[in-house]
C-alpha cells in the first residue's frame, strides 16, 4: 500500500464524502434536509477547489472557489429555504420505488459510472483523475434523485446536485473549466433558480399543490 | 509455538472472559451519566452473574436436552471466538485456526443455537424472538462479510491477525473506504449486540424485545452463561473493530513489554469505544422492528460503497 | 487403453450391472416386502459403498477408457473413468448407500406400487445415474440420461392413485424431456462436423465461437432444466414432495448433481477453453436461483416443499460457482478457476449428504405422524430423539455453520470470489464482489429457513394431540441417517484430504491443482499467499473443551439443581400449543421484505364475519408469467396445425404429390 501525499488523500476522502452525500440525498425525505445536504456538498466542493488551487497554484481556481462558496453554499440554499417557507412544502411523499430499492438501483448506477470512467481515467493526466468516476456517479445519482421524486422542489435540488457533480468532474479531469464557461454556467443556474421560483408559485396556484402527479392531468384524452 | 505462546494465548482468553462483563458495566455507566442519572457500579454485571449461579434452575416441563445444552454451546462458541480474535497479540496459536469469515460463521452458530433454544419451549415470545433474531442476523451477516471483503482487499488476506499487523504497520492514511466500512461495522455491531437503535438491552416489554425474548425461559446458571456469552459477544465485536480499524499498538512479538503496552492500549481503546457506544445509544431512538432491515440495508450499502470506492480509488 | 479385468472402470461397470441385477431380482417376488426390503436394499447399499471405494481408488490413477460391443452399429458404447467421473461416482455410491439402508427400513406395504417393482425402478435409477457419469459418447450418455428420467418418473409417481402426484410426475417428465432435447442438440453442435459422436471427437473438434456459444447455451438450458435452475425450476417443488422420501433424497441429493456433472463436462472438457463471458450467464442465473429458492423456502408450510426450494437454492449456489470458474478460466486465472471448481464440487458432495439426511428425516417424521404440513407438527424431539438429533446435524450443516461441511464449501467459494477484482474487465471486476455479497445473503437466509424447519417440526409443543403417538425410527432408518450424518461430519472435519482428492480433477481438466502449502493436515490453507486458514478440528476441539470445562466448573463451584415447572412465558398462564409461532408466521418477515418476488393472494377476515377466516396463497410469479400462458398458446398452435387434418383422402394425396414435386425440384 503506497502512501499518497496528504493532500491527495484528503481530496480522495472529499470525493468519497461527496458520493456519500449524494446517496444521502437519494434516501432523504425531508426537503429542508435535502437543501442542507446540498449546501454541504457545495462546502465540500469549495474545500476541494481550494486544496486543488493550493496544490497546482492556479489562481483562477481561487476565484472559482469563492464563486462556489458564494453561490452554492450561501445564496442558493438561502433562496431555496425561503421558497420552502413561503410554499410551505416540507416533506416529500413516498418516492416511486421504496428506499431500499432506490439505494440498490443507486449502487448499480455507481458501478456503471465507475466502469464508464475507467477508460477516461486512463487518458486523463491530472493527479485527481481517479475521482472522475465519482463525479460521473454523482451526476447519475442526482439524475436518479430527480426521477424518483414526486415534489418539484426535490427535483430542483437534484438538478443542482447534478451541476455540482459536473463541476467536480471538470475539476478532477482538467483542473477546472475555463473561467468564461464557469461564469456562464453559474449565471445560467442563478437565472434558472429565479425563474423556477416564479414557476412554483404559478403551479401551486393552478393545482393547489406541488405534487407532480397533478401534471398528468395535462395529457390529452385518447 | 513454544510454551510461552500458549501461556499468552490462555491469558488472552482469560482476559476476554473476565473483562467482558466489565465492558458491559462501563457502557451502562456511561449511558447513565449521559442521561444525568447516578450510575450503578461498574462491577454490577459480575454480581448479577454470581447471583444467578447460586440459584436453582427452573426449567419448563417440555424443555428438551437442546434447551439445557444450548447455553454451554453458545458460551463455548463465544470463548472460541475470543481465542481467535487477535485482541492483545497477533502471533498466537489459535489465531491461525480461523480467518475472519470463519469467525463470522462462528458467531452465526451461536445465533442459530440461541434461536433453536428459544423455540424449544414453544411459547409465543420465544418463537417471536427467534424469528426476529434470525431476521436481524440474516441481514447483518452479509453486511459484515462485505466489510471483511473490503478490508481483505486492502490487506490481501482474510486472516485477522495479518490484517491487524498490516494496517498497524502502515502510517496514518485517510482511507475513505475504511471509513465507510467502519460506519457499516458500527451499525452491524449495534444490530448484532441488541443495542439501540435495533433492540433495547434493558427492556422487558414483550412486544419490543428481540434478545431478551430469546432468554426469557432461562434461569439460574443457564441464564448466567447466556448473559456472560452476550457480554463476551459485545467484547468480541469491539475487539474485532479495534483490531481492524484502530490496530496501532497491538503486540506483534511476545516481548513482555509490548504485551503490557498492548493490554493497556486495548483497555484505553475499549474505554473510548464503550463511551462512544453509550453516546450512540443515548442519541438514537429505537426503531420499529420492520425498520431494522432498512437500517441493516443502509449498513450493507455503506459497506458496498466502501468496496466500490476502494476498487476505484485504490490501486 | 484397454483396461484389465480388475481395473476400476471394469469394476465400476460390474457394480452398476450388479445394481441392475438387484433391481431385476425384485421382480422374483414382487409383493413380498420382507424380501425386497430386508435383503435387496441392503445389498444395493453394499454395492454403493463398493462403488465409492472403487472410484476413490481410481482417483490416483490415470483415466481409462472402454468400448462395449453394444449400442448403435457404428457407435458402440464408449465408457471412460477419469477424475471428474470418479468424484461424482464417489458421491453417488456413498450417498446412495445411506439412502438405500434407510429405504430398507422405510418402505412398507401400501405404498401404491408393488415393492418388487419399486426395487427395480430404484436400482435402475441408481445404475442409470452411474452410466451417465461413465458415458464417453453422446449416445450412451443420452440413453443413460433418458433411463434416469424415466425410472425417476416412475419412482415419483409411486403413489399414482393420487391425482396431484400424477400431475407432478407429468410436469417433471415434460421439463426433463425439454432439457434432454436441448442436450441432444448441444451434442449435435459439439461434434463440429466430424459426425463422430464420441466425446473424444468432440474434444478434438474446433468450433468457431458462435457455434460454441450456442452449444454452451443449449447445454446450460438442458442441464439447467434437470438441475432446477430458475426459470426451469417449476417441476422441483412439485416432484420432490410427491415422491417417497428416499426417492426425494436420491433426486435432490444425487440426480441434480449429475446435471452439474454434465455442465462441468461440457464447459471444461468438451468445449476446451471456455470463453470468459459465458460464465456470466450461469453466474447470474445461479445467484437469482439461490435467492429465489431460499426466499420461497422461507414461505413454505409443507416440509418437503421447503426442502425442495432449498435444493433450488443450493443448485443456484453450485451454478454461481461454476459460472465464476468459467470466468476465471476464460481470462486465464487458472489457479483461481481451480479453487472455484474445487469449491463447487465440494459443495455438491456436501449437499448430497446434507439434503439426503434432511429428506430422510422428513420421511421418518412422515411415517411416524402421517403429517407433512408444518402446521400439524411440533415437539417431536421428545418422541423421536434419534431422528431429531441426527437431523440437527444436517440442519447445522446446511445452514453453513462451522465446523461442519456446509461451511467449508461456502468458505472456499467466498475465498475464490476474493480473486474477482483481478479480472481485467471494467464492470465485471466490480460486479463480481457484489455477487459474493448476494451469495452471503443467500447463505444467511438458508440459516433462517433451517431454523424454521427444525424449530417448527422438532421443537416447541406438539400442535396436534395425535403427535403423542409418534414413534422413533427403526434400526435400518437410524443406520441410514447416522451414515449420512457421519459423512457430513467427516467432510467437515477433514477438508484437506477431500481437497487433495478434488485437485486431481482440476489437474486433469487442465487448470492445475492448488498450490502446495506446508501447513499440517488439520489446517486448511487453500491460497498460501493469502494465508487465510481454517482448522475445523481445532474449532470443534476448543468448543468441546470449553463446554466440558464449563459444565465441570459449574458443577464443582456451584450446584446442578434443577426444578421442573410450567413455562414462564412472562407470567401469562394457559399456554397452549396454538400460541407458538406457525410456519407462516416464522416466514412472515421474509415474505414482507421480498414481496415483489411472490404472487400473494390474501383473504383477510373482516369484523363483520360470523366465522372469520384468513387465507393466504403464495404463488410463483414465474409459473404464472411464463408457464401458464404456455398451455393455451400450445393449444392455439395445435389448433392451427390441426387444420391440415382435413379428413379427405384427396387432400392427403395432394400433400404427398406436392412433397414429391418439391423434392424433385430440389434435385434439379
Amino acid at each position: 500500500m503506497k502512501a499518497l501525499p496528504w493532500d491527495l488523500q484528503l481530496l480522495n476522502t472529499l470525493a468519497a464524502l461527496l458520493l456519500l452525500l449524494s446517496f444521502a440525498m437519494l434516501a432523504q425525505r425531508r426537503i429542508v434536509s435535502l437543501v442542507n445536504l446540498l449546501a454541504m456538498q457545495g462546502a465540500l466542493l469549495c474545500i476541494a477547489t481550494l486544496l486543488l488551487a493550493w496544490r497546482t497554484g492556479s489562481h483562477h481556481l481561487y476565484v472559482s472557489a469563492a464563486l462556489t462558496l458564494g453561490l452554492k453554499v450561501i445564496f442558493l440554499p438561502w433562496l431555496l429555504h425561503r421558497l420552502i417557507r413561503r410554499l410551505g412544502v416540507y416533506w416529500d411523499t413516498e418516492p416511486l420505488l421504496n428506499i431500499t430499492g432506490t439505494m440498490m438501483v443507486g449502487v448499480l448506477v455507481v458501478i456503471f459510472a465507475f466502469g464508464l470512467a475507467q477508460p477516461i481515467t486512463a487518458l486523463a493526466s491530472t493527479a485527481t483523475r481517479n475521482s472522475i468516476g465519482i463525479a460521473v456517479a454523482v451526476i447519475l445519482i442526482a439524475f436518479l434523485t430527480m426521477i424518483t421524486r414526486r415534489k418539484a422542489m426535490s427535483q430542483v435540488v437534484g438538478f443542482l446536485s447534478m451541476e455540482n457533480g459536473l463541476f467536480f468532474g471538470a475539476m478532477s479531469a482538467t483542473y477546472g473549466m475555463p473561467m468564461i464557461v464557469e461564469l456562464g454556467v453559474a449565471l445560467d443556474v442563478l437565472v434558472a433558480m429565479l425563474v423556477l421560483g416564479v414557476f412554483f408559485f404559478q403551479i401551486r396556484e393552478q393545482f393547489d399543490s406541488l405534487d407532480l402527479k397533478h401534471f398528468e392531468s395535462l395529457k390529452e384524452d385518447r | 509455538m513454544n510454551v510461552f505462546d500458549w501461556i499468552v494465548q490462555l491469558m488472552g482468553i482469560a482476559l476476554a472472559v473476565a473483562a467482558a462483563p466489565l465492558l458491559v458495566g462501563w457502557v451502562n455507566q456511561c449511558r447513565a451519566w449521559l442521561q444525568n442519572k447516578s450510575a450503578p457500579g461498574i462491577l454490577v454485571p459480575y454480581l448479577g452473574i454470581r447471583k444467578l449461579f447460586h440459584k436453582d434452575a427452573v426449567i419448563a416441563e417440555n424443555a428438551s436436552r437442546l434447551f439445557r445444552l444450548a447455553p454451554y454451546v453458545v458460551f463455548g462458541t463465544m470463548v472460541t471466538a475470543a481465542a481467535v480474535i487477535p485482541s492483545i497479540a497477533t502471533r498466537l496459536p489459535f489465531t491461525r485456526a480461523a480467518d475472519a469469515i470463519a469467525l463470522v460463521g462462528l458467531l452465526a452458530t451461536a445465533r442459530v443455537f440461541l434461536s433453536l433454544a428459544a423455540m424449544d419451549v414453544g411459547t409465543a415470545f420465544g418463537t417471536l424472538g427467534a424469528r426476529r433474531e434470525m431476521m436481524i442476523g440474516f441481514l447483518a451477516e452479509p453486511a459484515l462479510l462485505v466489510v471483511i471483503f473490503v478490508v481483505s482487499l486492502t490487506c490481501a488476506t482474510t486472516a485477522l491477525p495479518l490484517i491487524a499487523e498490516r494496517l498497524s504497520a502502515q502510517s496514518f492514511t485517510l482511507n475513505p473506504s475504511l471509513a465507510f466500512t467502519a460506519v457499516a461495522f458500527t451499525m452491524v455491531l449495534l444490530a448484532e449486540n441488541a443495542r439501540i437503535p435495533v433492540d433495547n438491552p434493558a427492556t422487558h416489554l414483550e412486544l419490543t424485545m428481540i434478545h431478551e425474548a430469546l432468554l426469557l425461559e432461562y434461569s439460574a446458571r443457564h441464564l448466567a452463561l447466556m448473559e456472560w456469552a452476550a457480554a463476551l459477544k459485545l467484547f468480541n465485536y469491539a475487539c474485532i473493530g479495534v483490531a481492524v480499524f484502530i490496530p496501532w499498538g497491538i503486540a506483534t512479538s511476545h516481548a513482555p513489554l509490548s504485551l503490557a503496552v498492548s493490554i493497556v492500549l486495548l483497555g484505553v481503546k475499549l474505554l473510548v469505544a464503550g463511551a462512544g457506544l453509550a453516546l450512540i445509544e443515548t442519541l438514537s431512538a429505537k426503531l420499529r422492528v420492520f425498520r431494522a432491515p432498512e437500517f441493516l440495508a443502509t449498513a450493507f450499502l455503506f459497506a458496498v460503497l466502501g468496496l466500490l470506492v476502494r476498487l476505484l480509488l485504490g490501486d | 487403453m484397454s483396461p484389465g479385468f480388475n481395473s476400476p472402470l471394469t469394476l465400476s461397470l460390474l457394480l452398476l450391472a450388479a445394481w441392475g441385477m438387484v433391481g431385476l431380482a425384485g421382480l422374483v417376488r414382487p409383493v413380498s416386502i420382507a424380501f425386497v426390503a430386508r435383503t435387496l436394499f441392503p445389498l444395493g447399499a453394499l454395492f454403493g459403498v463398493a462403488l465409492a471405494v472403487v472410484a476413490a481408488v481410481s482417483l490416483g490413477r490415470p483415466a481409462e477408457q472402454l468400448v462395449l460391443p453394444i449400442g448403435l452399429p457404428d457407435l458402440p458404447a464408449h465408457l471412460r473413468l477419469d477424475g471428474l467421473s470418479s468424484v461424482f461416482l464417489i458421491l453417488l455410491g456413498a450417498a446412495s448407500a445411506g439412502i438405500s439402508i434407510f429405504a430398507a427400513g422405510y418402505f412398507r406395504q401400501g405404498e401404491g406400487t408393488a415393492p418388487g417393482l419399486l426395487c427395480l425402478q430404484y436400482h435402475l435409477f441408481l445404475a442409470s445415474m452411474g452410466f451417465v457419469l461413465l458415458a464417453d459418447d453422446a449416445y450412451a450418455f443420452m440413453l443413460a440420461w433418458e433411463t434416469m428420467a424415466l425410472s425417476s418418473y416412475f419412482l415419483v409417481t409411486t403413489q399414482h392413485r393420487i391425482p396431484e402426484i400424477r400431475q407432478a410426475g407429468f410436469l417433471y417428465l415434460l421439463i426433463a424431456h425439454l432439457g434432454a432435447i436441448a442436450i441432444l442438440l448441444s451434442f449435435g453442435i459439439l461434434q463440429g462436423g466430424s459426425w463422430h459422436f464420441t466425446f473424444d471427437a468432440m474434444r478434438a473438434a474446433h468450433l468457431d465461437s458462435h457455434w460454441a456459444t450456442i452449444a454452451f447455451c443449449l447445454a446450460l438450458i438442458g442441464f439447467g432444466a434437470k438441475a432446477g435452475l430458475v426459470p426451469l425450476h417449476v417441476w422441483l417443488p412439485e416432484a420432490h414432495p410427491a415422491a417417497p422420501s428416499p426417492v426425494s433424497a436420491l433426486m435432490s441429493g444425487v440426480m441434480l448433481k449429475t446435471a452439474l456433472y454434465g455442465m462441468i463436462r461440457v464447459s471444461f472438457d468438451l468445449l476446451g477453453q471456455p470463453v470468459w463471458w459465458w460464465g456470466l450467464v450461469p453466474l447470474s442465473l445461479g445467484l437469482f436461483s439461490a435467492l429465489y429458492g431460499v426466499v420461497f423456502a422461507a414461505a413454505q408450510t409443507d416440509m418437503k416443499r421447503l426442502l425442495a426450494y432449498s435444493s433450488i437454492e443450493n443448485i443456484g449456489i453450485l451454478f454461481t460457482g461454476l459460472g465464476l470458474a468459467i470466468v476465471f478460466a476464460g481470462v486465464g486465472m487458472h489457479a483461481a478457476a481451480a479453487l472455484t471448481l474445487i469449491a463447487v464440487i465440494y459443495h455438491a458432495m456436501n449437499h448430497a449428504f446434507m439434503k439426503s439426511l434432511l429428506f430422510l428425516g422428513t420421511g421418518a417424521v412422515l411415517h411416524a405422524t402421517g403429517e407433512r404440513n408444518l402446521g400439524h407438527l411440533g415437539g417431536l424431539i421428545h418422541r423421536m430423539p434419534w431422528v431429531a438429533w441426527l437431523t440437527l446435524i444436517g440442519v447445522l450443516a446446511i445452514a453453513g455453520l462451522p465446523p461442519l461441511n456446509g461451511f467449508v464449501s461456502e468458505w472456499l467459494l467466498l475465498q475464490s470470489f476474493l480473486f474477482a477484482y483481478r479480472v481485467p474487465h471494467p464492470f465485471i471486476n466490480m460486479l463480481l464482489p457484489l455477487g459474493a455479497a448476494l451469495l452471503a445473503l443467500a447463505a444467511a437466509l438458508a440459516g433462517y429457513v433451517m431454523v424454521k424447519f427444525f424449530g417448527v417440526i422438532f421443537l416447541g409443543q406438539p400442535r396436534e394431540p395425535t403427535l403423542r403417538h409418534a414413534h422413533d425410527a427403526g434400526f435400518a432408518e437410524r443406520l441410514g441417517l447416522a451414515w449420512l450424518a457421519l459423512g457430513c461430519v467427516l467432510l467437515g472435519f477433514l477438508p484437506t484430504h477431500v481437497i487433495s482428492l478434488l485437485s486431481v480433477v482440476t489437474r486433469q481438466l487442465g487448470l492445475g491443482g492448488l498450490p502446495a502449502s506446508d501447513a499440517p493436515w488439520w489446517l486448511l490453507v487453500p491460497v498460501p499467499e493469502r494465508q487465510s486458514s481454517y482448522a475445523p478440528l481445532v474449532f470443534f476441539a476448543v468448543i468441546a473443551v470449553v463446554v466440558a470445562l464449563a459444565i465441570i466448573g459449574v458443577r464443582f463451584f456451584y450446584h446442578q439443581r434443577i426444578r421442573k415447572g410450567a413455562a414462564w412465558d412472562c407470567g401469562f398462564g394457559g399456554l397452549t400449543s396454538r400460541m407458538q409461532d406457525t410456519a407462516e408466521g416464522f416466514g412472515q418477515p421474509i415474505r414482507h421484505l421480498f414481496q415483489p418476488l411472490f404472487a400473494i393472494v390474501r383473504e383477510l377476515p373482516s369484523p363483520f364475519d360470523s366465522k372469520p377466516k384468513y387465507r393466504l396463497e403464495i404463488g410463483d410469479r414465474i409459473w404464472r408469467a411464463l408457464y401458464q400462458p404456455l398451455g393455451p398458446f400450445v393449444r392455439q398452435l395445435a389448433d392451427r396445425v390441426a387444420w391440415l387434418q382435413q379428413g379427405r383422402i384427396a387432400t392427403y394425396l395432394l400433400y404427398s404429390f406436392v412433397t414429391l414435386v418439391a423434392l424433385l425440384a430440389l434435385m434439379l
